[in-house]
């Protein structure tokens, strides 16, 4: 039962040909089994899951409508503010925190009656790209357990990809959405910057963060999309949806794109691994295949947003983070000689390396007789960067590009050079800077049964139309519907 | 070759985000932070005479509301996460020295 979709499984609840609770109970026994394992959760809420369940189940018994998720089981990465259980950022600076209030997207899963069954291991707080960098535990690829699912949404991903939720949040700064849904195989979309609410998610880069859908298929993503887009007045960053109305996702996604031009830099695909280069042309062939034109789009700079991310990201993650100071909340050091050291020493205490490397980054970039060479810089190249995106997108509806050099890689293998790791987010770390929405595919395995991604991005607000594209090219293959076969026995 | 940031300045930035680290950390950080510097100094291989820096990519400014009083989240739910707190207060070590 477990590898329906959650549009299937919705469509059950609502019929009454199946229960929420039936539902939700074989999810926490499948996560009894294999999360040992996997370990993509940070915490899970059984009891208070199967409540949901059990009050979403007697709505429709009483014939009382029910929302868009009704009695899904659904995760969300522990970088969203819950009122219940803990939101840690995969920090022990925060990994007590009952944070006062719901993000908004969480609210908007709850109104849909979606079943939140925990809350998914990240990178500390969202800094990483392969879920190394928690504090507090390990994930692994579902797919091969000695290598890493991606980051830094990797328990999320890991978790839809395992089966021990139907989807789930994720958040994305500059790849963490599509990077890891592509390492796990599985459907992975960062939308428009502004088109979800980043109310409650916990801040990383302001101008980047964007929460997103993590799901088995195009058709979930769009269902999940419907539920979490919107204007919020509570976050001053979402868009007016006077500017950029939220459509029905669902509507038309089976509608093709007649004559879909799609933009490709083949200069800058080149860098990718051989298999990942070979799985992206095959795909390709396919929408060939449909009739659609493929032609060639220079992104002149892109070369250089990897340098200018590290810059802006950084920047604004030393101002975010400047908030975590052992008085408000969080870890407090227990003997500070003076009130610099509750500052100074809890913060060196909660924070992990990682972090710390990219709020030192930050800092010296923004500091004094710096800020004009590296911070002002690096605006100005973004803005480089989007005018590539803008100019290319005059002669294509999409372009196509991987999602990530390689395929999941070994857990330990890139850890010892940060510069290494931050290399691997060539392909996706563009769009956030440039603020496009772009989405993430099964498009392959490589020699090792390890999932490829396709990444496809479009115009600003232009989700409709990317996710008609996605849909497109699955409905020609089977790769989403393959799943990782887990070795349990021996744990 | 010269580091492109050294130990001296690894401190100092250390001290302006108020972050603790050891000699160890900062000697690692050193090295690190260079190389990351290093990689990031190729943007100036770029011109940008007349780009204007973008720090948002959404077309909107100056979003308000009407200037009225409502709900906040109240001193309760606020405290709620202190380390330590003496009623509606926050508590921290002795900032002000003592008048002479």
């Amino acid at each position: 039962m477990i590898w329906q979709s959650a549009k299937e499984l919705r469509d059950k609840i609502r019929a009454g040909e199946v229960s929420s609770v039936e539902a939700t109970k074989d999810v926490f026994a499948r996560i009894a089994k294999v999360e040992p394992l996997v370990g993509a959760f940070i915490s899970t809420f059984e009891k208070q899951a199967i409540e949901k369940a059990a009050e979403v189940d007697k709505r429709i018994a009483n014939n009382e409508s029910v929302g868009q998720l009704a009695g899904v089981p659904v995760a969300v990465k522990d970088n969203m503010c819950t009122t219940f259980g803990t939101t840690t950022c995969a920090s022990k600076i925060l990994a007590n925190f009952n944070a006062p209030y719901n993000a908004t997207a969480v609210e908007k899963l709850l109104a849909a009656d979606a079943v939140i069954v925990g809350k998914t291991n990240l990178d500390e707080f969202a800094m990483g790209s392969s879920t190394e960098n928690s504090g507090l535990k390990r994930t692994v690829n579902p797919w091969d357990t000695t290598r890493v699912p991606g980051g830094s949404s990797g328990g999320s991903t890991a978790a839809v990809a395992a089966g021990l939720c139907y989807a789930a949040l994720g958040s994305d700064t500059g790849g963490s959405i599509r990077q890891p849904a592509s390492l796990c195989g599985v459907v992975g979309l960062k939308p428009t910057y502004g088109r979800v609410s980043r109310y409650g998610l916990v801040a990383y880069g302001s101008s980047l963060d964007q929460i997103g859908p993590v799901t088995q298929t195009v058709e979930d993503c769009a269902l999940m999309l419907n539920v979490i887009a919107g204007h919020d007045s509570a976050d001053s960053t979402s868009v007016d949806e006077k500017i950029a109305p939220v459509g029905d996702y669902l509507a038309k996604l089976d509608e093709p794109v007649k004559g879909l031009r799609i933009g490709i830099a083949s200069g800058f695909n080149a860098g990718a691994d051989e298999q990942v280069r070979s799985a992206i042309d095959e795909a390709l062939k396919t929408y060939r295949n449909l009739g659609d034109d493929i032609i060639e789009v220079n992104l002149a700079h892109l070369d250089y947003a990897i340098a200018a991310y590290y810059m802006v990201a950084t920047a604004e993650a030393s101002s975010n983070l400047a908030r975590y100071d052992g008085v408000h909340y969080g870890h407090r050091t227990p003997n500070p000689s003076d009130y610099i050291e509750v500052y100074t020493k809890s913060r060196a205490e909660g924070f992990g390396k990682e972090v710390k490397r990219r709020i030192m980054l930050g800092t010296y970039a923004l500091s004094s007789g710096y800020y004009d060479a590296y911070y002002l810089k690096a605006l100005k190249v973004r803005n480089l960067i989007r005018g590539d995106f803008v100019k290319a997108f005059e002669n294509c509806d999409c372009i196509m590009m991987p999602v990530s050099p390689t395929t999941a890689f070994k857990i330990g293998e890139k850890t010892d050079d940060p510069l290494k790791m931050y290399l691997s987010d060539i392909y996706t770390i563009a769009v956030n800077l440039a603020g496009i929405p772009g989405i993430s595919i099964p498009c392959g395995f490589d020699g090792k049964n390890l999932p490829i991604g396709l990444q496809i991005l479009a115009p600003a607000f232009g989700e409709e139309k990317l996710l008609r594209i996605a849909r497109m090219y699955e409905k020609q293959t089977n790769w989403h519907k393959k799943k990782p076969r887990i070795n349990t026995n021996g744990h | 070759m010269d580091k492109r940031i050294d130990e001296a300045q690894v401190r100092k930035v250390a001290k302006l985000a108020r972050l603790d680290l050891t000699d160890a950390e900062v000697a690692e950080f050193a090295g690190q932070l260079s190389a990351i510097l290093d990689y990031v100094a190729r943007m100036n291989e770029l011109n940008t005479e007349g780009v204007e820096p973008l720090a948002h990519c959404l077309p909107i400014s100056n979003v308000f509301r009407e200037d009225i009083v409502k709900e906040s989240l109240g001193t309760e739910k606020t405290l709620a996460n202190a380390p330590q707190r003496d009623g509606s207060f926050f508590k921290v070590p002795k900032i002000l020295e003592e008048p002479s």
